[in-house]
């Protein structure tokens, strides 16, 4: 871990992955829109609307993934200072939000024609909504120090305690009576979900982690060439 | 003991404090944040009339009535234990159908619960109409998993 702790090195790496990521990501997302929209069957029960289920689990999974990247990032800049660790911890935080969001936004939509309501305040739905607010809130602190290091760690201390947050997401379904169904994929027993239709939805979440990872590095490496052109200019005032 | 790992060890026992913090809150809170309660719930507390609360199991079988006017429905809600009649004015929502979770408020009046919002659960099953077709022809169907 230490070996990335130097900018440069780091930026070279990412570098070279940022090819890799944004090619897997134009792949998948085309393809698997293709399996969501017209190569894979309607439901059973809930017909052609069962489609938004392969935007609204992705992105899901993407809002609890890059929440858990954001608060190891955070720990990492905490415990050992590293300065591209709170970099990466920082750029995440607006990604998930947005993913965060729009499982929300899709949820909604997808709960109005099924369940009959736009929200209930069940748990499921309302820790979802909490992680939204850790996010916003996450970046609110960062910005509110005129010292971008204390500004950093407190940020990472809020990511930290709101890790929390995510078992009790991910088994808010299982715990208590909730309106939304429990879980289809990751649970005992296998996923209960037609092999037809897991084909879309792993190949949008694969799409959407490698969208993920595209925007996380075009975001890093902004970020340090911002902080590289600084360090320059000021070489160059003193000159 | 260096900084780093002081730090390092500050972080873990501030989480495994935090962790044990929030499972002693959720434990305390676990009745409270159930969103409905099952029939056989209902019949173990007594639960008062006309107080609201929120109904949830699947719809029984054969039970649903359509009444005269054409908006009023009853039905009955079952966990298989027990059940409850249910009178409901009003649009039902899409997946409202015998033997699927429904979510219902409403109060108490009578022995029958009279629901002002109706909503539907769905299980977390998918598949295709034909897979679920062929499934019931081979009779490998699951009574109350998802029908």
């Amino acid at each position: 871990m230490h070996r990335f702790a130097n900018p440069a090195r780091f930026l070279r790496i990412i570098t070279a992955i940022l090819p890799w990521s944004a090619g897997a990501s134009a792949a998948l997302l085309p393809l698997g829109l293709y399996f969501a929209l017209i190569g894979s069957p309607p439901d059973y029960q809930q017909g052609d609307s069962v489609r938004i289920m392969y935007v609204h689990v992705p992105a899901a999974w993407m809002a609890l993934a890059v929440y858990s990247v954001m608060a190891a990032s955070g720990a990492v800049a905490l415990v050992w200072r590293h300065p591209v660790a709170e970099l990466v911890a920082q750029a995440a935080a607006p990604i998930g939000a947005v993913f965060t969001a729009m499982c929300l936004i899709t949820g909604s939509l997808w709960g109005q024609p099924m369940w009959g309501t736009w929200w209930v305040w069940d748990a499921r739905l309302t820790s979802v909504l909490v992680l939204l607010f850790l996010y916003l809130g996450y970046i609110a602190l960062v910005n509110a120090f005129d010292d971008p290091t204390r500004g950093a760690r407190a940020g990472a201390v809020l990511a930290l305690v709101g890790l929390v947050n995510l078992p009790i997401i991910k088994f808010s379904v299982d715990w208590w009576n909730t309106l939304h169904q429990p879980a289809s994929v990751a649970r005992l027993g296998g996923p209960s979900i037609d092999p037809q239709m897991l084909l879309p939805l792993f190949t949008m979440a694969g799409g959407f982690a490698a969208f993920f990872v595209t925007v996380l590095i075009l975001r890093v490496r902004a970020e340090l060439l911002r902080r590289k052109l600084r360090v320059l200019r000021l070489a160059q005032a003193q000159g | 003991m260096t900084r780093k790992r002081r730090r390092l060890y500050l972080l873990l026992a501030g989480l495994a404090s935090l962790a044990v913090a929030t499972t002693l809150v959720l434990l305390a809170l676990q009745s409270n944040l159930a969103f409905f309660y099952s029939p056989s719930e209902v019949a173990a507390q007594g639960v008062p009339e006309a107080r609201r609360f929120r109904l949830g199991g699947l719809v029984e079988p054969d039970s649903v009535k359509r009444q005269a006017d054409g908006v009023t429905v009853e039905f009955r809600v079952t966990d298989t234990r027990a059940s409850l009649p249910v009178r409901y004015k009003g649009v039902l929502p899409d997946l409202f159908r015998e033997g699927q979770g429904v979510v219902a408020e409403g109060m108490l009046q009578g022995g029958v619960f009279q629901a002002s919002e109706v909503l539907a659960k769905h299980d977390e099953n998918y598949m295709p109409p034909e897979v679920a077709k062929a499934l019931k022809a081979s009779g490998r169907w699951k009574e109350g998993e998802g029908k």
